[in-house]
């Protein structure tokens, strides 16, 4: 079971789902905070909810605000960032990049495609904590780094 | 370990420490930790990775929440770790303030890397630059800044005191003793408190290894001998050497001398930063000079003076404006005048700011002005500004100045003697307002100027109640310095006596206010004019001085709360630039009730929201008479101390009993922060 936790994990990483910071957070965790990460990765997902509704929201408006939308999206790349969510951080990246030329449609491209990788990787490590809930405690000794 | 040691010494010397003796063995556990950021993800991992380092954490979403927390806990924290991108406040402001207010070291992150955003950083003094993910092994060196930081000053300190007994020095001392007290003790706030404090660790102190330095608490007197110093060698040939012999203090230390220098610099560079103040920020303009600028400033605060009577108001606000650069022609005042006060802030400002953003004991004057204590430390500022009272932002710059400026101020505006309490008080020795100033007769004192400049600004406003526009340039300079006068400089401003320039005062004092605002410290400075131009104004609501004052930790701050609630407003405006979180417009509308002849008041609505800034303004005029103790302050710079007591008696004249706990002294600049 923990060689199957595990190999998620490495998937996850394999896969560039999750990076080092993930594995800065899950050394942190102790026998104080069993479940930080959890913890993080959820406050991180309900946070940046707001930060992606009004990153849309100012998608929506004409022209776009390219200096406002680069700012919202460096909040929400610095919250991605701090949990090690790698795509996501790196579409990020990219969006702002976008809005720094001033390229509309690359922003909204690439918006699209930050959310649906925000999404992926929350469904991963939905099923990734469950898994660990479900072993335990006993997951931490296999932690594999 | 030799680390060991140091901590301990700075657990144990450092008053502020007040755990230390309990961490000192232990260090770098126990390390109180403050960490400010809005991203609430960030802000439990980094709670997290902190606590894993043992240190002692608190968390903070908002800055303004966080500078409460640490105006409150003056020595509860030992390093402040702050997000660079924050909502409600620039990071880099709050970085500045806390710098300037209560000389902690502040560590700056961001997950922006950009070498523009980290050399930002450096030149705002943070410590430290962290690129966000943040990793554990970058939060566990962080108390490395902290022992360096408290290393140097015991370094200046043990200089000066070699050999000598320290406490002994410090307790005689008092006011020479500089207080670097390394737990970034308040600036000087409290230098009453701290001496007594001192006295205190001086016990400690001299047990511990010589690291240990008495505290050197740049009272507004010190801070005038500095800048006098400094002004006499030129700012570029300013060398600590030479300001050390120039100024001739017994038990300070090049080093000292080489700290303050440095904050002043910056204070000054932070003011020539300000571009707009549409009045003419030419001398804001040379800012590596701050000295350049405010002599510049004098020669036109001189002339101003000379026409006092002209433009008073005005031109103080004009000069405040530009002080503060700012100054976006709010009121409209010439331009010209506007300079000279910013002449005057500087003069004062840069006592005060050598500081650095310590308040240093200017600071304490340039509460002073108004009673508002210089101490306000931009807390204080803030609070006033909170008052949104957009006189009071220039004074309240004035104010922090130390006071000496106001009393310069003040004398200029002998209608004001309001404002010249401030002046007084701050004693600000840069308030050279033009020699005339010294005269009570100065209908254009520029006090507003002086004050601004260094936040002993307080100094100035009261004169510029003659000018009433004056007290906005009072304002002005408040912001550079920060905060502490901002309380000052309102009352300049509201030295109604200046029926005429009241009006233009206030434009100016707006404008300054905004301007004091960015300064930082100036919101500050506001609330001390608020105050005191609350006196006079029933209307002010001393309430709002209240809230305003809140966050001066000063108790002085306080005590300008009796001031006149106008004093209150003007802090509001201070706030508007700079964080807006001075609430000035709790202040604002008690100054709009009062003030209806300013119509100025709009202008400085920066914070206090325009509408309020009229009747800020205008109430400030109307607090000029009341301000009253600021004629009295008229005498040459009184003593910080006299200018306290004086504008405090003018205050109570005016309003409520000023108690003395506008103590100036306590205020002393060196709380103003820089």
């Amino acid at each position: 079971m923990q060689r199957q936790l595990a190999n998620m994990k490495q998937t996850l990483f394999d896969q560039g789902y999750l990076d080092e910071q993930f594995i800065q957070l899950e050394e942190l965790q102790d026998d104080a905070n069993p479940n930080f990460v959890e913890e993080v990765v959820t406050l991180y997902y309900r946070d940046s909810a707001r930060l992606i509704q009004n990153i849309e929201q100012a998608l929506e408006k004409s022209p776009l605000d390219f200096s406002k939308l680069e700012c919202l999206m460096h909040q929400f790349k610095g919250s991605s960032s701090s949990i090690g969510a790698k795509r996501v951080k790196s579409e990020c990246t990219q969006f702002k990049e976008h809005c720094r030329v001033g390229n509309a449609d690359g922003c909204k491209r690439t918006f699209q495609q930050l959310k649906k990788e925000y999404a992926t990787l929350k469904k991963k490590v939905e099923v990734y904590f469950q898994f660990a809930r479900q072993i335990g405690p006993v997951e931490k000794a296999c932690r594999s780094k | 370990m030799n680390l060991g040691v140091n901590s301990m010494s700075v657990t144990t010397s450092s008053a502020s420490w007040k755990s230390g003796d309990a961490v000192s063995d232990q260090f770098p556990a126990g390390l109180r930790v403050l960490v400010v950021d809005d991203d609430p993800t960030c802000l439990r991992i980094l709670e997290k990775m902190l606590r894993n380092c043992r240190y002692e954490v608190t968390t903070c979403g908002r800055a303004e929440v966080a500078l409460k927390l640490l105006r409150d806990n003056k020595d509860g924290f030992d390093v402040v770790i702050s997000d660079v991108h924050m909502p409600d406040m620039d990071g880099f402001k709050l970085l500045e303030r806390v710098g300037l207010e209560m000389d902690l070291p502040v560590i700056m992150m961001s997950a922006d890397d950009s070498k523009s955003v980290v050399m930002k950083g450096v030149t705002h003094g943070a410590c430290d630059y962290l690129i966000k993910p943040v990793r554990m092994e970058a939060l566990k060196n962080i108390w490395q800044h902290v022992v360096r930081k408290k290393k140097n000053e015991w370094k200046e300190k043990d200089a000066e005191q070699s050999g000598s007994v320290e406490e002994g020095d410090r307790q005689q001392k008092p006011t020479d003793d500089v207080d670097y007290s390394s737990s970034a003790n308040e600036g000087n706030w409290r230098n009453s408190r701290k001496r007594k404090e001192e006295e205190d660790d001086g016990d400690d102190k001299d047990d511990s290894s010589t690291l240990k330095k008495p505290r050197v608490v740049w009272s507004v007197e010190l801070h005038q001998q500095f800048v006098t110093a400094v002004n006499q060698l030129g700012i570029d040939k300013a060398v600590p050497k030479k300001i050390l012999e120039l100024m001739n203090v017994p038990g300070l230390t090049r080093e000292n001398v080489a700290s303050h220098l440095q904050k002043y610099r910056l204070y000054l560079r932070r003011l020539s930063g300000q571009p707009q103040n549409g009045l003419g920020n030419s001398f804001l303009g040379p800012q590596d000079s701050g000295f350049g600028s405010i002599s510049s400033l004098n020669g036109l605060d001189l002339q101003a003076y000379a026409s006092s009577g002209q433009i008073p108001a005005q031109s103080l606000a004009s000069i405040q404006a530009a002080a503060l650069g700012r100054v976006t022609n709010k009121s409209g005042i010439s331009v010209p005048i506007v300079d000279q006060h910013n002449i005057f802030s500087f003069d004062n400002p840069n006592m005060r700011f050598l500081d650095g953003q310590q308040h240093h004991s200017n600071g304490k004057q340039v509460n002073l002005l108004h009673g508002i204590p210089t101490n306000m430390d931009s807390k204080q500022l803030a609070a006033l500004h909170q008052s949104g009272q957009p006189f009071g932002n220039t004074l309240m710059n004035v104010h922090s100045q130390s006071g000496q400026s106001n009393s310069l101020l003040t004398q200029m505006v002998q209608p004001q003697s309001r404002t010249q309490m401030l002046n007084e008080v701050g004693g600000n020795p840069v308030l050279n307002f033009p020699s005339s100033v010294g005269q009570p007769g100065l209908s254009q004192p520029i006090p507003g100027s002086v004050f601004s400049r260094f936040g002993m600004d307080n100094n100035v406003r009261p004169l510029t109640y003659k000018s009433l526009s004056q007290p906005t340039s009072v304002v002005e300079f408040s912001r550079s310095q920060g905060m502490e006068l901002s309380g000052n400089s309102i009352p300049l401003t509201s030295n109604s006596g200046i029926p005429s320039y009241t009006s233009k005062g206030t434009t100016l004092q707006e404008e300054v206010n905004s301007e004091i605002k960015g300064s930082r410290g100036f919101l500050p400075n506001f609330d001390a004019f608020n105050e005191l131009s609350q006196n006079r104004t029933d209307t002010w609501d001393l309430q709002n001085v209240g809230s305003t004052f809140e966050t001066p930790q000063h108790s002085n701050v306080q005590s300008r709360l009796d001031v006149p609630p106008s004093v209150l407003v003007q802090p509001a405006f201070a706030s508007d630039h700079r964080n807006g979180h001075l609430r000035t417009t709790s202040v604002n509308k008690a100054a709009f009730s009062t003030a209806t002849s300013l119509g100025n008041g709009t202008n400085f609505g920066q914070q206090l929201t325009p509408s309020h800034a009229d009747s800020s303004l205008r109430i400030k005029t109307e607090r000029l008479p009341d301000m009253g103790f600021q004629n009295s302050l008229f005498p040459d710079q009184l003593g910080q101390d006299d200018l306290m007591s004086t504008l405090l008696k003018q205050q109570q004249d005016g309003l409520a009993p000023v108690e003395n706990e506008f103590g100036f002294d306590e205020y002393q600049l060196d709380n103003l922060p820089v």
